[in-house]
Formats: C-alpha cells, structure tokens, sequence
C-alpha cells in the first residue's frame, strides 16, 4: 500500500489523508475540545450549588441525586433530540446534553468529597474562628479535592466520546468526519477521527489528573516521607 | 411546549404505530437487542468476574477495562464495525458493539462486589470448612449481589442507549424513528421518538431496580447496616452513550 494511492483505495490507514484534510480534522478537535471544555465546566458550575444544596438540606438529597441519575439514564442520541425544540439545532443542544450528564458524577463526588471531611478538620477550623464561608473555601473544598477532581475526570471523559453523538446536530467536532465517513463509506475518515477521539479523552484524563496533583500537593509530600 | 404537544399527536396516531418501520417494531427490535445483548454479556463477564474476584486475581484488569470503556466512543465503534466486513451482516455490527459495551460495568461491579464481602466473615466460613464453590456460592456471591446488580443496571442502561445509537449507520432500534424524523426535519417525530427511547431507558432501569429489591439474598437485614462508607465515593460505573 503506498501511502499515495491508499485514498482511491479507500484504506483503513492512508497518511496522505492526514495531510490533506489537515486543516479539517484541525478544526473539528477545536470544536471538539470546546463543546467539551464548556460542557464540563457549566456542569461543575451547576454541579457545586446542588451539592452544597444536598449537603446543607437532608429533604433536598434525595430529590438532587434521583433526578441527576433519572437523566443519566436517558441515551444520548434522546437527550440531544429532546433538548432541540429548547434549544434548536445550534451547538447549545450537545452542550446542554452533555452539562446534565455531567451532573450525575459531579454532584455525587463533590457530596462525597465533602462528607468525607474528618470532623475533626472542622471542629479545628471552626475553633481558629472560622466562619462557614471561609470553612467550605479553605478547609472542607481542597481536602475534597481528590473525590472531586476524581468526578470531574469521568465527565470529562465521558463528554468527550459523547460529544460525537452531536453529529446527529451537526456539532459533533470529531463526530461530525465519522458521520460524513459513515454515509460516504470514507474509511481512513472514521478511522482517524475515532482514534483523535480516544486520544483526546485519554490526554484529558492524563491533564486532568496533572492538575489534581498540583491541586494538592499534601497528599504528595505525605508519600514521599 | 408546542413541540411536546405534537410530539404527542404524532405518538397518539395509530398509523405510526403498525406497519415496517412503525413504533411496533422499532421497539420489538429495541427490546430484543436489549434482551439478547444484556443475556450475553452476561454470560461472558460475570462468570469471569466472580471467579477472578473469588481468586482475588486480575483487579487491575477489570478495573481499567472499565476505564477505558469510559475513552471510547461508542457511536464511533458502531460505525467502524459497520464499515468493516462484519457490516455485510445486517444485524451483527450492532450485536457485537452492543455486547462489547455493556461488558466493562458488569466486570468492574462484580469483581469489586466479589472482592469487598466482608473477609472476616469469608474467612470464618473458611473456617467452618466450606469448599471453595460453597463460598463463593453461599458466602460472597449474597454479599457481593448488591453490586453485581448495579452492574447489571448499568450494562442494561447502556445496551438500551448504544441500541438507539445503532440507528445512525442504519440499525434498527427506536433510533430509528428519531433519525428518519431527522431525515425529513419532521421535529414533532424527533422529539417522539426520543421520549419513546427515554421512558424505554427509565422502564428498565426501574424494572431491575424492582427485582434487585425482590431477589436481594440480602433484603431481611437492616438496610442501614450495608449503606456504603461515605469515602468509597459512590460514583456510577456505567457509560452513558
């Protein structure tokens, strides 16, 4: 197979297709790590008062975790469809989609993550003369860091392989090339969006985690001696 | 709310209801994919699991399987499998990718489930000379049945999920009618179908959750003393898709 002739022959594998359409499979990962980037970001920002709402009220837990685990359950493919009439085909459907799922796994880690606090961190805090605020900020926040970074990097994952789905919308990113290769049967097309994907997620996963470690660097120094 | 009210209309006419292609079938076909799907998969990770987590061998492996289920793309899988000679079989590529997905929660939650019964109360069996079979049997397969059930939640949410993502390289499925809607920017038909396939989804995931209560080995113990320790962060395995 020369690497020349592997787009008429319509290989799996063909270099010649990367080069070409470069600047194509560049735009679709912008978007791509957009509409992700976004998504997970709307998702802690919505994610973090539910939390807090759960924690402080024990009425509103139930009601909190049942609905964000009601809307996990519904398949992506439905969300996206569902949430077009809101929202029409714009890019605002896949985000909207991929927010409320991202509400599931954030809620319940940031929960965790809180509860998890030793009490005895708390008591300390608030016998320094700490009030709430400053408790939540610079006490029970960072030692939940660990449960929460662990909720933020399954979204992010996750945002990312079902981002393709908004292909169905026409705001896929990568998705988008492995829908025009599917009805086009272009095999390299999918093949290499698919594997852009997979590196995406796994890139993420590995930053994300990067961060974690810069986030709290305690749990590091507590290793090291 | 206009769009809901057609929605309605559309799902209310019997004529969508008969015929090829009509909601009858879709949802035969979704109902046998998922059936079938979730049987196998079954089938092939939890024997696996249970006997990995009996050993207490191969952790890693069902973990990360499941980690790296969470990286890939299932709509990209589907159409791979589509494009590859398997898709010369209408109904394989999507068999395939449907068991091939609902696999990772099944392993991770049975293994987990297997290797989290209480050792003391494995090791007292132990003692009591029960054989290796009897304890799994009757010892860690009861207290590991909570889990391997929420495993088997998750692989049937996600079956019913990859099920109607079949439909965009041309499964069948309740997909279906979402992307033929599409097709003809026919939004009343869209919206149908997606509150079809979402009271689907939650059907299901109800319908387990009622015989996870039913036939909990478990269920005549205090419910509290099982609630999970808040660190063992109660994070879902499943993958929506």
């Amino acid at each position: 197979m020369t690497s020349k002739g592997c787009l008429s022959a319509n290989d799996w594998v063909c270099g010649e297709y990367v080069r070409s359409r470069g600047e194509e499979l560049a735009d679709a990962t912008v978007q791509h790590v957009g509409i992700t980037a976004v998504s997970v970001l709307l998702g802690l920002l919505l994610a973090f008062p539910l939390a807090l709402l759960a924690r402080r009220w024990r009425v509103a837990a139930g009601p909190v975790l049942g609905m964000t685990t009601v809307l996990y359950t519904v398949p992506s493919l439905a969300m996206f469809a569902l949430l077009m009439p809101v929202f029409g085909v714009s890019v605002s459907v896949v985000i909207g989609g991929l927010v409320l799922y991202s509400l599931t796994v954030l809620v319940r880690n940031i929960l965790a993550g809180l509860e998890a606090v030793p009490a005895e961190a708390r008591e300390a805090a608030r016998g320094m003369g700490y009030g709430p605020g400053r408790l939540l900020f610079s006490v029970e926040l960072p030692l939940a860091v660990p449960a929460l970074m662990a909720g933020v990097r399954i979204a992010t994952v996750s945002a990312v392989s079902l981002t393709t789905v908004g292909a169905i919308v026409g705001y896929g990113g990568l998705g988008n090339l492995i829908y025009s290769g599917m009805e086009s049967f272009f095999k390299t097309e999918v093949l290499t969006a698919s594997v852009i994907c997979v590196v995406l997620a796994v890139l993420a996963d590995v930053l994300l985690l990067g961060v974690q470690r810069l986030l709290t660097p305690w749990a590091r120094a507590g290793k090291a001696a | 709310m206009g769009a809901m009210v057609d929605a309605w209309s559309w799902l209310t006419t019997g004529a969508h209801w008969t015929g090829t292609g009509g909601i009858g079938q879709r949802l035969g076909e979704h109902v046998f994919l998922t059936v079938v799907c979730l049987a196998v998969a079954c089938a092939i990770a939890l024997p696996v699991a249970l006997w990995l987590g009996h050993i207490g061998r191969g952790g890693a492996l069902a973990i990360n399987i499941s980690n790296a289920g969470r990286a890939v793309p299932t709509f990209a899988v589907l159409v791979l499998l589509t494009l590859s000679p398997l898709g010369r079989y209408a109904l394989w590529p999507t068999l395939i990718a449907l068991i091939l997905f609902a696999i990772p929660p099944l392993l991770t939650n049975a293994y987990v489930g297997m290797r989290e019964a209480d050792r003391d109360v494995v090791e007292a069996a132990r003692g009591m000379g029960m054989s290796g079979g009897q304890l799994l049997w009757r010892v860690e397969l009861p207290l590991a049945f909570a889990l391997v059930m929420t495993g088997i939640r998750a692989a049937a949410v996600q079956v019913v999920a990859t099920a109607t993502l079949a439909a965009l390289p041309g499964g069948g499925g309740l997909g279906r009618i979402i992307t033929a809607g599409f097709n003809t920017y026919n939004t009343p038909q869209v919206v149908a179908g997606a509150v079809l396939v979402a009271v689907l989804a939650l059907a299901v995931e109800a319908a387990l959750v009622l015989a996870d209560r039913a036939l909990d080995p478990m269920r005549r113990r205090a419910r509290a003393v099982r609630e999970p320790e808040p660190d063992t962060a109660p994070v879902p395995v499943g993958v929506a898709s």
